[in-house]
């Protein structure tokens, strides 16, 4: 039962990572943006890239089967696929903005991105599942019957690492207090002196950051492959909504009610229904508390 | 209180100018101010007659299509709205005007943000002006009242210490009372050494502590002067009516406002 749990709380992590990238984008540029998956496959390509070129059994640190070159690859892999991203912002999203897009516009022009990006990966990568190393970890007794492989704990506590910093710098640093400002009121923060467009690339980049490192991780414990951000996309988006649309302490709440959901599913040996699972949860919260658990109503 | 209208001196010199909301739908049509350093300058018309358009144009948030604005003898026409904090100017919406969810504080620091150097000191300043600033500075600013909030919105807009600033409609949504403290604050904001145009609904209040003002009807400045003359121009009420009556703009307003018994700015 507290393996579950645990794994769980691991699932949890990479949903709320690639959640909160997804909150970020959509509280500043207002839409939802449905390519956040293949920003997140695209990353752990890139990083893949990194670490076979580095090589991938170097630098094995203590009892985690991952080495720096892993550590290094995800900075690198951002920062690939943060030029990737903003020139894609440039040439698809920023014109529709200044033609003043609808909202649904933009969504569609993000799927029809997110079907290119995953085809362009079958295309460069190939259709097979990629690994980031075939050694195979011992797992550890952490707790009596619970088991879980070092790199598991390590990523878990990558993830509390990145959600910590993330609220630490939007509520603590200039940048992030202008962020909320823009997402509060644009036109005000405009007044104020905030260079909208500067703001939106840095949403950008930091929501790229977020998927990017669940991409990696991800990648790290299981595979790579084209299919993996879409996969991702449903947990993703029914933890925003089951947080609440808009609050980030909502996503990460929202994605650990989803990751232990389907955990849980596994527990109860409906594994084929996982996604389902979570689902039926997010629309009985939904039927409650249609703002979501911790979303403000309208 | 002596009246500085010295046109050698203008911060503000609005010409002609032609803007509106959406393309080939202007809403102002060749409207002409101009605002003298140390003023506090009202503009006036009946709804519909384009004051918030103007401001708004000023503010950058319009594309101009025609005539030209300076801002301390600086061509700032069609200038992007962020980069006009740092020449100077200072806006305050009408709605809307501050970042609810954020603090009192929070939105303060906002107003500085390319005036990091002088934060502390702008802000010692402010929480004397506005004491309630300092009393809720950690309160959400959505969670004020009508009036506080005002304060809060005016306050971040002298975070960025500016030269000229803009309010549209100050008093909208205000008692009277609360109209006339907000108005005696502008008069102290005044006297600090910033230049003062706003837009407003209550004429009489306005022009009460206002040194010129300007009488806008269908996009273009139809009457100005000495704020006191203005109250007494019988063009003035005919514009405020439509052309009906020969009301001044005294009967106007003491029919539609309950005004209070304060005469601001005696003193100074």
């Amino acid at each position: 039962m507290m393996q579950f749990v645990a794994d769980g709380i691991l699932n949890a992590s990479l949903i709320a990572l690639g959640a909160l990238g997804l909150s970020m984008t959509y509280n500043v540029l207002r839409f939802a943006n449905f390519a956040q998956g293949e920003v997140l496959a695209i990353g752990a390509y890139f990083a893949l890239g990194a670490v076979t070129v580095i090589g991938a059994g170097v630098g094995v640190m203590g009892p985690v089967k991952f080495g720096w070159p892993l550590l290094v690859s995800i900075p690198l892999a951002i920062v690939c696929t943060s030029i990737v991203v903003l020139m894609v912002d440039y040439l698809v999203f920023r014109p529709l903005r200044n033609s003043n897009a609808s909202r649904i516009t933009l969504i569609m022009a993000a799927f029809g991105l997110s079907l290119m990006g995953r085809n362009l990966i079958h295309l460069f990568a190939g259709g097979d599942p990629k690994y980031f190393s075939f050694y195979i970890p011992k797992a550890i007794e952490i707790m009596p019957g619970v088991k879980m492989v070092p790199d598991d704990l390590a990523i878990i506590g990558l993830c509390v690492f990145a959600v910590v910093s993330l609220h630490m710098f939007l509520t603590k640093t200039n940048m992030g207090r202008m962020m909320r400002a823009v997402s509060e009121n644009p036109t005000l923060a405009r007044i104020n002196g905030i260079d909208l467009k500067m703001i939106i690339r840095m949403t950008w980049i930091i929501g790229t950051a977020l998927a990017v490192t669940a991409g990696t991780l991800q990648g790290h414990i299981f595979q790579a492959k084209a299919e993996m951000g879409f996969d991702m996309l449903l947990p993703m988006f029914a933890a925003l909504i089951l947080g609440g649309v808009g609050n980030l302490y909502g996503t990460v709440l929202g994605a650990l009610v989803i990751g232990l959901a389907e955990s849980f599913a596994v527990y109860f040996d409906l594994s084929a229904y996982r996604a389902a699972v979570s689902f039926m949860i997010m629309l009985l919260v939904l039927l409650v508390r249609p703002q979501g658990l911790l979303g403000e109503r309208e | 209180m002596t009246p500085v209208n010295n046109p050698n001196n203008k911060i503000l010199d609005v010409q002609n100018l032609v803007a509106g909301y959406i393309p080939n739908l202007n809403i102002l049509h060749g409207c002409s101010i101009h605002v003298c350093v140390g003023e506090i300058v009202t503009i006036l018309g009946p709804n519909g007659a384009g004051k918030s358009t103007l401001v708004k144009a000023i503010a950058g948030l319009l594309s101009v299509v025609e005539g030209s604005i300076e801002l301390q003898g600086k061509d700032i026409t069609g200038m992007e709205t962020h980069k006009l904090v740092r020449e100077g100017l200072g806006y305050v919406p009408q709605t809307e005007n501050v970042f609810a969810k954020l603090s009192v504080a929070e939105n303060l620091e906002l107003g500085a943000i390319h005036h990091r150097s002088s934060m502390a000191e702008t802000r010692e300043k402010l929480y004397d002006l506005f004491p309630d600033l300092a009393r809720f500075r950690n309160l959400a600013a959505g969670k004020l009242s009508g009036g506080q909030r005002q304060m809060v919105a005016v306050g971040r807009a002298l975070m960025a210490s500016p030269s000229l600033l803009m309010l549209d409609e100050p008093s909208a949504g205000l008692s009277p009372k609360l109209t006339q403290v907000v108005f005696q604050q502008l008069l102290k904001i005044r006297d600090s050494g910033v230049t003062i145009l706003m837009v407003e609904q209550n004429a009489r209040a306005g022009l009460e502590i206002s040194d010129r003002g300007y009488v806008l009807a269908e996009g273009v400045d139809r009457v100005n002067g000495e704020a006191q003359s203005l109250l007494h121009n019988p063009e003035v009420g005919e514009l405020y009516m439509g052309g009906h009556g020969k009301s001044t703009m005294e009967n106007v307003v003491t029919a539609s406002a309950t005004s209070e018994n304060s005469t601001p700015g005696d003193s100074a």
